[in-house]
């Protein structure tokens, strides 16, 4: 029932005998076939773009007034490719190592050997297109590193590299709806996929302005639409960000793998209070010069600057000497909280950890700048000048956003920073040709569950959603619709259509015909804490289970007492949001049940039944060396199907930091 | 830092959609905690309104980053509010005190047409990317990234110009309701890059064309515009389309 379709042969070589083996559709038949794109960030963007330039009839959709503003628009750090421009040793073999090893081998070996190769792809087509990348000098591109690796393979523009990439694909996609290949649908919420004789034909999606219900068809559908972070509520993905499109898929057949695999990042600006809408990251790659440390005294009340070096407590530094401050995502993410439930947090709510570059202002910054100035024996002061203008060319919009939001000027003072959602490695699961378990469904970008097994690298997102769009789909795609170029294009009237609408007009009219006394927002703030608190940073049995019993009643009670203002046929957010959360409410049990069937650690995913004796994650690989494939069979309920992962060319061993 | 709270008043325009009439409707909203952000003072007001059975306010938004540009809110007559180079999302409530009253409008021009209270149109911007805001180049048929070195002072002066997110506060502020920063920026970002080169004459011709037929009025250098641009778009960036598109009108075949 499950084949991951991974071709034959040697690694190294199983993508490019696919290329050469997969079959083609000529140019005549491209422009009789259509194919729906649902989500047009990174991974859709990308898609559609290079769908259109090859001929076929594209459609597609996103919620937003533009496609220029997906969630990848606010990535920050950068994106990896193979490209071993530093000559320091990179290669596609040691980027394909380090994100296996860095998602704690829960990966498909085939899926990140493929990654890795047409990594080098993306930066070239990149810069075609005109992406302002950083340079040196000399003209030539800039990289910068990233957590778990010793090479520097990042590529970047400033703190806004996903903002430049995804306006290249942007612009590609637009060139291409002047040419009427791909035509563009905003501000539209895909409600439904439609499936006729076990094959994806189509979508209804709501036009969010109008209101009104619209049925599309497809010889295939694409789903593009990001993760599904939003279930804790707060988490650093964009407010819209929501499971709507893949969870409507799953329900019509489509598996979802690894659902519990979150990632928490350790560097965010933690909650100021009740009114807190969303989180705010502070880029991964501030950890290369800032020093994480806690008062070693519980219930601290003097200001950071106040307390002397030798009554601070590094703890990053103290428990993982090799790596200090650069510890994996996962592990530092955990270590913030355990000192925080031990009491040593700070700030008002002591949900905090400081994050301070004072020693490297004045250390690595202010005296090489010292130096290349020709200043001997520089004052402290002097130092310190010297040391902020180095950090605002490196991190300027970092320190300033953070102020804006804090009102601390953190080149005086500490960042104040906590752990939070950020990324999902769970979706739908696909094959290797990137489709669902329904036949021409695919899926790519963050929304599928493909390359980043337990735990996903810093700059790998962005390199997994272009390549998914720009080099995998328009192979995959065309190696199924070969077979469809006898197919007539159905009409929305087919009775499959007709049910689809309804199902969802039938869910519409109940959800505004409640009336009830609770807003929306009240129940995804109260399902984002059930999930926090039992489903996230650390998770046990006796708490996912209370948690599976929390979501249900409260997904009763949503639908029994929420309050959805307006109409239906006009613009109301509220209504968009209630059809969201509404999905929310199922996928976070899901979540609960994957994690409870997962009963050992592994990357951002900890079992506190399963650790060594210092508290670190243990792996089970005899018992969970797969990937959990959860099929829906009607009425909440469900059965797991288990995808081995079988490593023939790296040795899994255990992770150690110390 | 010191955190306080404070009651306003908010004067907030509504508009059932493009075809109604609008007004302002004025609303109390108490207990505001300085450490809100202005769109988490929204938050909370709707949350207040759906208790009292009343119409939340509609507003666009969505990374509350300051980068995808979706946010555009005209608060006390300046489109993103008092502080200098901040979006509405990233405007903090340490800005107001107790006491005050603010006016939230949406942006008001002829090319962006409202659609519900807050929230407009701003489609027109598509279409003026449409109309050749890229550089023309399939998937997998280029050269390697390093064959085409750029020169770091223009590399960077392209990057600051593509900065911009797209949100129209420059169109807002103009008087003219002119979009020549918005369109500046794009022009500019791909002509100073070798690869944009090729195709900067038809560009800037065709992309001016569009923003014509959008209904964007013409600029007349108030700088109104560059002095509420959320990512400070420079104004010089007009300077250099307009050196574009003569140069472009002088050699471009009739
Ligand atoms: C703050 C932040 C910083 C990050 N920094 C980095 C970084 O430096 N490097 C890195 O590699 N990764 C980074 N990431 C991760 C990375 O940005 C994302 O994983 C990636 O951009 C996701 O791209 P995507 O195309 O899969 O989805 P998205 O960009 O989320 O796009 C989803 C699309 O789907 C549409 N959509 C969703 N649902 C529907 C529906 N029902 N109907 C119609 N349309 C729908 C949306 O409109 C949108 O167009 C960061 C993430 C965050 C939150
Ligand atoms: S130029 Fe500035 S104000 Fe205008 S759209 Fe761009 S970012 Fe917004
Ligand atoms: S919400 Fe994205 S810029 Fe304000």
């Amino acid at each position: 029932m499950l084949d991951a379709k991974i071709p034959a042969g040697k690694l190294e070589e199983k993508w490019n005998n696919y290329k050469g083996h997969c079959k083609l559709v000529n140019p005549a038949n491209k422009r009789k076939l259509e194919i729906i794109v649902v989500g047009t960030g990174l991974a859709g963007a990308s898609a559609a773009a290079t769908l259109g330039e090859l001929g076929y009839k594209v459609k597609a959709f996103c919620f937003q007034d533009s496609a220029r503003r997906a969630h990848s628009i606010a990535a920050q750090g950068g994106i990896n490719a193979a490209k071993n421009y530093q000559n320091d040793g990179d290669s596609v073999f040691r980027l394909f190592y380090d994100t296996i090893k860095g998602g704690d081998y829960r990966a498909r070996e085939a899926n990140v050997h493929r990654l890795a190769e047409v990594s080098v792809n993306i930066i070239d087509q990149c810069v075609a297109q005109g992406v302002p990348f950083a340079r040196e000098y000399g003209g030539l591109l800039n990289n910068r590193s990233f957590g778990g690796t010793q090479v520097k393979r990042t590529f970047y523009a400033a703190g806004q590299t996903g903002q430049q990439l995804l306006i290249g694909a942007y612009q590609a996609m637009e060139r291409q709806v002047a040419l009427g290949n791909v035509e563009m649908f905003s501000r539209h919420e895909m409600l439904d996929v439609v499936v006729i004789d076990g094959k994806a034909r189509g979508i209804i999606a709501r036009d969010l302005v109008s209101g009104k219900l619209e049925r599309y068809f497809g010889h295939a559908v694409v789903l593009c639409t990001g993760g599904y972070g939003n279930v804790f509520y707060l988490s650093t993905n964009a407010m819209g960000s929501n499971a709507t499109a893949v969870w409507k898929a799953h329900k019509k057949g489509a598996f979802f793998g690894n659902p519990c695999m979150t990632q928490i990042h350790p560097t965010c600006i933690p909650v100021s209070g009740d009114h807190q809408s969303k989180l705010t990251l502070m880029s991964e790659s501030l950890r290369n010069d800032g020093r994480i440390w806690v008062p070693k005294k519980k219930e601290e009340t003097r200001r950071a600057n106040d307390i002397p070096e030798e009554e601070r407590d590094y703890y990053l530094e103290r428990r993982y000497p090799a790596f200090g401050n650069l510890v994996p995502r996962d592990v530092a993410s955990r270590a913030a909280k355990e000192r925080c439930d031990a009491g040593y947090g700070v700030g008002t709510t002591k949900q905090a950890v400081y994050l301070d570059f004072k020693y490297n202002l004045i250390n690595k910054y202010g005296r090489t700048e010292a130096s290349k100035q020709g200043i001997h024996n520089p004052d402290q002061e002097t130092l310190i000048r010297l040391g902020k203008e180095v950090v605002k060319e490196e991190y300027g919009n970092l320190f300033d956003m953070y102020e804006k939001i804090t009102g601390e000027n953190p080149y005086e003072v500490p960042m104040r920073i906590y752990p939070a959602v950020h990324y999902t490695m769970g979706g739908l699961w696909v094959d290797y040709e990137l489709m669902t378990s329904v036949k021409g469904l695919y899926c790519l970008g963050e929304a599928n569950f493909s390359d980043h097994g337990a735990n996903r690298l810093g700059a790998s997102a962005l390199m997994q959603g272009l390549a998914d769009g720009y080099f995998v789909i328009p192979y995959t795609i065309g190696n199924y619709l070969a077979d469809e170029i006898a197919v007539k294009p159905i009409p929305t009237t087919h009775e499959a259509f007709e049910a689809a609408e309804a199902h969802v007009s039938e869910r519409i009219n109940t959800l505004m015909n409640i009336q009830g006394t609770e807003s929306v927002e009240s129940f995804h703030k109260r399902l984002g804490k059930i999930m926090w608190e039992k489903c996230g940073m650390a998770r046990n049995e006796k708490g996912l289970k209370e948690a599976i019993v929390e979501i249900r009643a409260l997904r009763e009670e949503f639908w029994k007492n929420v309050r959805v203002p307006g109409e239906i046929n006009e613009m109301n957010p509220e209504l968009d949001k209630a059809n969201r959360v509404a999905d929310f409410l199922e996928l976070g049990e899901l979540m609960c049940m994957d994690a409870l069937d997962r009963r050992e650690s592994c990357g951002g995913h900890f079992r506190e039944e399963s650790q060594t004796e210092e508290g670190e994650a243990l792996r089970h690989d005899d018992e969970f060396m797969y990937v959990s494939v959860w099929n829906y069979k009607g009425d909440e309920s469900w059965e797991m199907l288990k995808e081995p992962l079988n490593y023939e060319v790296i040795q899994p061993t255990q992770r150690n930091y110390k | 830092m010191e955190h306080y709270n404070m009651n306003l008043t908010l004067k907030v325009w509504k508009q059932k959609n493009s075809q109604s009439a609008g007004r302002f409707e004025t609303y109390q909203v108490k207990d505001v905690s300085s450490e809100m952000s202005f769109l988490e003072m929204f938050d909370v007001l709707n949350e207040q309104l759906i208790h009292e059975g009343k119409e939340p306010i509609a507003f666009d938004h969505d990374c509350r980053e300051g980068i995808c540009g979706t946010c555009s809110m005209y608060i006390n007559g300046r489109p993103h509010g008092p502080w200098h180079g901040t979006t509405t999302c990233q405007l903090h409530m340490r800005a107001f005190k107790d006491g005050d009253t603010i006016v939230v409008e949406p942006w008001r021009a002829k090319a962006f047409p409202v659609i519900k209270d807050l929230m407009v149109d701003r489609s027109a911007f598509d279409r003026i990317i449409q109309a050749g805001g890229y550089i023309s180049v399939n998937t997998g048929v280029t050269i390697d990234g390093n064959a085409i070195p750029v020169n770091r002072d223009n590399a960077e002066k392209s990057f600051a110009a593509a900065a911009c997110i797209g949100c129209g506060a420059c169109v807002a502020a103009c008087k003219n309701s002119s979009a020549m920063l918005f369109l500046s920026a794009k022009v500019s970002h791909l002509a100073l890059l070798p690869q944009g080169e090729i195709e900067r004459k038809k560009r800037a011709l065709d992309m001016v064309a569009q923003m014509d037929k959008e209904g964007f009025g013409s600029c007349t250098n108030t700088g109104a515009c560059e002095a509420v641009c959320p990512k400070e778009i420079e104004i010089t960036n007009i300077a250099r389309l307009n050196r574009e598109y003569l140069s472009a009108g002088l050699s471009a075949d009739k």
